[in-house]
């Protein structure tokens, strides 16, 4: 514990050692040894190999497809998610407190039965489907369906990560602004928004991050029709069953690579907007 | 801008916080609305800047009807307690920002709103300071930033709700002689929230006291100072002492004895206000007597509890710091200045 002691800061919080040393134990075993074992494994067919397995025409369509999806469903729940955030914590009305605690819901369903469901509404011949089936519009087993399902399961994140901090916005700040002469539109604009981009940024990851690891719900409603509807999750489940592990892991090392550093990005724009905004201190 | 308060009636969910309120706010001057907490001040205040709607009443600014104008369109400078500033804004995006969101019509060039709001943080003796955040600065700072901002937009009334009560004592004690100077190099129709008596006292042209949602006194700081018209403006502006006697034969009586001051014609219970300072220590008989209960010193002058008679009347005088009254021993004294109020 020698080597720590400069990082020690004074304090009258004890156990530095203690509680330091079980995070970073509980962390490599939790999340650091299988990831590591992932990329391993992925390794196992050398430099040449890798990069053959990843730049596969269809596995680079699928990761496309993951990628996509997940990023216009992640804007389009913090769009939305905010807008629910806003009613709920802004305004009062009859039945508040149900539809408050059914933005919960995609968390606690299991998602094969979200994707089945999803799947009957939005075929051909389902509820919303039979509707926009004429119209030459097809949603189901197409990426917008993928990208539907995502936006189901990722809904909770953005409005659980916006509610408190509307909250606790002080209505007295958007009162100064209308007294300044601003308008609703602009007080929401350049005041309440502007304020809460570091929540936003948050939900936005961790919607993201939802969607692209979602396996699920996305492959009843996907179709699963490879170069066009076809999830990186799905193919590496279809390398497995080609017992073709190395494969796998490839596909999984590149999508982690990838949305690790999507996610990375993300965080340095919110330490940014945080330390700038006052937040935390 | 004179403003112009008529019979205004504020009810929140049907729990009245004013009472038929009246009062007249003379063009240019400061003045301050005080009273304890829940005496509906800060609701007069937010009624006038149109932050709240009144249940009945009027409002006007000079000869205009502005009852039914939104917040926005009254012009009108606010200052939060809490500072309420724009926390992702720098210094000087939060003075310019009530420009900035004028329509196109009306909005200076960008060239003039940058210069104006310089000029404002000079005013406000921040200079230099234009391009840090809210959360850089201090509380008496952010105090000063939410003032610049308020009269970037030139309002016609200036609205302060408690602008000091964040602060510390030494701050407040500065920014005090700080806004009285700002009040006077720009002139603007100042309306304050305090619940504290000596900043009221040592700021405003005028008080208006205010007490469980009805106005007990307007006037000068030493008219209301010196002659209260009622019981509570008394206590509550000001130390005081208060007795219950008895007003017979054109004496004031004190349990069984007269204390040698002479009343007015109203005859029966009453209730005896006076200064603790505004005593003076009498030799004799026909004066209000008692012993020393407790004293402590306060700045120059040594506060005293004296006990009078047997029915555990206590009350507070002003003796000189050096006066050797010691604990038990007797003192009679007379008021000098003293008002009676019915029981």
């Amino acid at each position: 514990m020698k080597g720590f002691g400069r990082f020690r800061q004074p304090s009258v919080i004890p156990g530095f050692g203690l509680t330091l040393g079980f995070t970073i134990t509980y962390f490599s075993l939790i999340i650091l040894v299988p990831i590591t074992a992932l990329v391993l494994r992925s390794t196992g067919l050398g430099w040449n190999g890798f990069w053959a397995a990843a730049l596969d025409p269809r596995v680079l369509a699928s990761l496309r497809t993951s990628f996509l999806t997940a990023l216009i469903a992640a804007g389009i729940n913090v769009v939305f998610g905010t807008l629910i955030a806003w009613v709920l914590v802004r305004y009062r009305f009859p039945g508040r407190r149900i539809f408050d605690a059914m933005v919960d819901l995609p968390f606690a369903l299991p998602t094969a039965v979200a994707g089945i469901a999803l799947t009957a509404i939005y075929a051909p011949n389902g509820f919303v489907g039979q509707w926009v089936a004429p119209l030459g519009l097809r949603i189901a087993y197409t990426p917008i369906g993928i990208t539907i399902a995502m936006i189901f399961i990722g809904l909770p994140f953005v409005v659980r990560t916006i509610q408190p901090i509307l909250e606790e916005a002080s209505k007295e700040v958007e009162e100064a602004s209308a007294t300044l002469g601003a308008s609703r539109l602009q007080t929401i604009s350049r005041v309440l928004l502007p304020s809460l981009t570091p929540a936003i940024l948050t939900g936005f990851a961790l919607a993201f991050a939802r969607a692209v690891g979602e396996y699920g719900s996305v492959i009843f409603i996907a179709g699963n029709i490879p170069f066009v509807s076809e999830i990186a999750p799905l193919l590496i489940v279809i390398r497995l069953e080609e017992f073709n592990y190395a494969g796998a892991a490839v596909i999984a090392t590149v999508m982690l690579a990838i949305s690790f550093l999507m996610l990375f990005v993300i965080n340095l724009i919110q330490a940014w907007s945080r330390r700038r905004y006052g937040y935390g201190s | 801008m004179e403003v112009r308060v008529q019979n205004v009636r504020k009810e929140f969910d049907r729990f009245p916080a004013l009472h038929d309120v009246s009062l007249d706010i003379v063009s240019g001057e400061l003045i301050a609305l005080l009273g304890p907490s829940g005496s509906g001040k800060t609701t007069l205040l937010r009624l006038i800047a149109g932050l709240e709607r009144p249940t009945a009443g009027r409002i006007f600014f000079g000869d205009e009807d502005a009852s039914e104008k939104s917040v926005q369109e009254r012009n009108i400078g606010f200052v939060f307690q809490h500072y309420a500033l724009f926390r992702h804004m720098t210094i000087l995006e939060n003075v310019s920002f009530g420009l900035k969101v004028r329509p196109r019509s009306t909005r200076p060039p960008a060239g003039e709103i940058r210069r104006r709001a310089l000029e404002l943080l000079d005013l406000v003796q921040l200079s230099g300071l234009e391009r840090r955040y809210p959360n850089q600065l201090s509380g008496g700072q952010r105090q000063r930033v939410a003032l610049a901002r308020a009269l970037a937009i030139e309002p016609r009334v200036l609205l302060l709700d408690e602008p000091f009560g964040a602060l510390d004592a030494q701050v407040r004690r500065e920014l005090r002689k700080w806004l009285r100077e700002i009040h006077e190099r720009t002139g603007h129709t100042t309306i304050f929230v305090t619940h504290d008596q000596e900043e009221a006292l040592e700021l405003a042209d005028r008080l208006c006291v205010m007490s469980q949602g009805r106005i007990e006194q307007v006037g000068t700081p030493d008219s209301v100072y010196d002659s209260p018209t009622s019981p509570f403006v008394f206590g509550f502006i000001g130390e005081s002492s208060e007795l219950a006697v008895n007003v017979e034969r054109g004496d004031i009586w004190l349990g069984d004895r007269p204390i040698g001051i002479a009343a007015g014609d109203n005859q029966g219970p009453a209730r005896l206000f006076f200064r603790p300072h505004d005593i003076e220590l009498v030799e004799g008989d026909a004066a209000l007597a008692g012993v020393v209960a407790s004293s402590r010193r306060v700045g120059g002058t040594r506060r005293v509890e004296l006990e009078l008679g047997g029915a555990g009347h206590r009350v507070e005088i002003d003796l000189p710091f050096d006066h050797p009254a010691g604990e038990r021993s007797r003192i009679a004294f007379r008021p000098k200045r003293w008002q009676l109020f019915p029981a």
